[in-house]
């Protein structure tokens, strides 16, 4: 069967984020990028369901800048079989990248879609549950275990009180939390063979569904700074600060 | 203007995070109706119904919404879609799961984790693990949130109920099937509502010393929490994690101990009225966000202070 799976190029998770002075956004000049933390797991996953046979295919899909290629280029090397970039400098909320997946895979037919839960530029965690419903597709979000047959994904989901686990008929959406697995490092006869593998840009404009615009950013603030704290020198001085002064016990 | 609040429950009660999600939309409007979709769940929807301010409470009691998939969840919201202009639950797994799935089928943006309420069509989300606060207005007519229930203080149950409305709507689908569940035991308060919140991190180095943390916040009434290294390394179950993918928490009192303070863990509990760090590294990033900061062992520490809680 074949997979997709949706991956994002962000600001590095270590990086400080810094917001612009002028309001308009975060500082995104010379900082260092990387693949979606959660998109990187999803990746991982797809890669070893294809090395336990269950998958022939992983299709890799990015929306974004040009050099998001960078992005595919490196999800290529670790072991997907191929990548589509549909190029825009703009910035698209989760309803509009769901839609330009959306029609992907009505092209392309992929028995499951696997993406982060969510993307640590935007914090939205929607796109993957978006997508699903769109399709009519059953949904199995936020999971941390992942089984699957030629017809259903059984899955662990990480809930508010702990952990669900469900059965979905495939086709199917998955989005992956952290503990789904560790995702491998590319080798570099990997990386190189992965400069031959097939990646196609596709034009914004064919996809109208996407073009639909739902917000206005009005302004990027920084949040407010806390007050800088003071140390104490003992559990005695702690207690004493915490009942006195904060009067929080 | 009419809002719907999608009720997070148990059957048996609704959970305290859709008392700040009524919160949120009465600053909206003050026509606001609670959703209640389950099986069994007419005590929950008592429940709901005693919060102040809500005009009724809609019962969708049926086997079809049992396991409250977003599946059918979103169809069954969907039904009653033009009645209404806004739609409210709070950012918890159960609502980020569905709002986005509501938002896809009425075509429009859904706004997470909304921080702030500007106007009927202007909001504050947090982006970036909170480094950044986004002001956006919304230009679809129909309005999907989650909002944080940190933001938003809770509505306080009264005593004259409104009225239940029953709704026979079902919804079949049977392409998501419940396996099981494992919950982990809720003796201590929840972390998102908790009043003060013991945190431990990988410094506690086992499960077995993550007591330590257990009985600190046994002591002081409080809920535990953990950072994403604790909870990998299996000290503590995931439902405890605190951070950008985990919990966001905000109360009185937040003790972090072992605990480093990488960005994505202060973006879950910096809101905290009040933060104390214990780390054995006096460049740890934890304590430029520290109220009170206590350098040293926590393992000398966290018996001291136990001892000097219990003393007292
Ligand atoms: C996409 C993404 C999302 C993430 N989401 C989250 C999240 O939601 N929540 C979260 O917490 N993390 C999250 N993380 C992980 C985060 O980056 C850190 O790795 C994690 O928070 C570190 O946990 P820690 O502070 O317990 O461990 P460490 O960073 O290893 O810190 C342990 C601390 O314990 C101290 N210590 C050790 N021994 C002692 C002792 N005997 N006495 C006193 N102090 C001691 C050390 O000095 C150190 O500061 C995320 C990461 C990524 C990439
Ligand atoms: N621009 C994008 N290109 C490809 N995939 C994306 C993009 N934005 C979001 N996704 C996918 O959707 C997931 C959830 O993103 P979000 O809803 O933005 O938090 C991500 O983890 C990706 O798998």
């Amino acid at each position: 069967m074949k997979v997709l799976v949706a991956v994002k190029r962000v600001i590095d998770p270590y990086v400080r984020v810094r917001v612009a002075e002028d309001g308009t956004g975060v500082i995104t000049k010379n900082a260092k990028m990387a693949m979606n933390p959660f998109d990187e797991i999803a990746l991982e996953q797809a890669i070893r369901l294809k090395e336990a046979g269950l998958v022939s295919e992983i299709i890799l899909v990015s929306i974004g800048e040009h050099a998001g290629q960078e992005t595919l280029r490196k999800g290529l090397a670790m072991g997907a079989d191929r990548a589509i970039h549909v190029e825009t400098d703009a910035t698209f909320q989760p309803i509009q990248i769901a839609h330009i997946l959306k029609q992907i895979a009505d092209e392309e037919k992929p028995m499951l879609a696997l993406l982060g839960k969510q993307t640590i530029d935007g914090d939205h965690n929607q796109t993957g549950q978006m997508l699903a419903a769109l399709l009519d597709w059953p949904q199995a979000t936020f999971i941390s275990e992942l089984t699957l047959t030629a017809t259903t994904a059984t899955a662990c989901r990480e809930i508010d009180g702990g952990l669900e686990t469900i059965e979905v008929d495939l086709p199917a959406v998955v989005t992956a939390d952290l503990r789904l697995n560790e995702p491998r490092y590319a080798s570099l006869p990997s990386i190189m063979k992965a400069k031959s593998k097939p990646l196609v840009t596709r034009s914004l404009s064919e996809f109208p569904a996407a073009q639909i615009e739902h917000i206005k950013v009005l302004a990027v603030s920084a949040p407010a700074e806390r007050k800088p704290g003071v140390r104490v020198d003992s559990v005695e001085a702690l207690m004493d600060k915490l009942k006195n002064e904060a009067q929080v016990i | 203007m009419r809002v719907l609040v999608i009720a997070e429950h148990s059957q048996e009660t609704c959970f305290s995070a859709t008392d700040h999600a009524v919160t949120a939309a009465k600053q909206l409007t003050s026509d606001v109706d609670i959703l209640i979709a389950g099986e069994g769940c007419k005590k929950a929807a008592e429940r709901a119904a005693t919060l102040e301010g809500v005009t009724q409470v809609l019962l969708a009691d049926h086997g079809c919404y049992q396991h409250q998939f977003a599946e059918s969840l979103s169809k069954l919201i969907l039904t009653l879609a033009p009645e209404y202009d806004y739609f409210i639950a709070a950012a918890t797994q159960f609502g980020k799961n569905l709002m986005p799935r509501v938002a896809a089928l009425l075509n429009v943006a859904q706004l997470s984790d909304v921080v702030a309420i500007e106007s009927a069509d202007i909001f504050v989300r947090p982006l970036y693990a909170g480094n950044a606060l986004e002001q956006v207005q919304l230009l679809d007519a129909k309005k999907v949130l989650t909002i944080r229930a940190t933001a938003f203080s809770a509505t306080n149950h009264g005593i004259t109920p409104a009225p239940i409305k029953q709704i026979d709507t079902q919804i079949d689908w049977n392409k998501t099937r419940f396996i099981r569940q494992t919950l982990s035991p809720c003796e201590r308060p929840d972390l998102t509502t908790a009043r003060i919140i013991v945190s431990g991190g990988r410094g506690l180095q086992s499960q077995e010393n993550f007591q330590l943390v257990e009985r600190l916040a046994d002591i002081l009434g409080a809920a535990v929490g953990a950072s994403r290294a604790a909870v990998d390394a299996g000290f503590a179950p995931n439902d405890y994690q605190v951070g950008q993918t985990g919990k966001v928490v905000a109360p009185q009192l937040y003790i972090a101990v072992g605990i480093s303070g990488a960005i994505q863990h202060i973006a879950g509990m910096k809101d905290s009225k009040v933060i104390v760090a214990i780390n054995q590294d006096p460049d740890a990033t934890i304590f430029s966000y520290a109220d009170y900061g206590l350098v040293g062992d926590l393992f000398e520490i966290l018996p001291k202070l136990i001892t000097a809680l219990q003393n007292q």
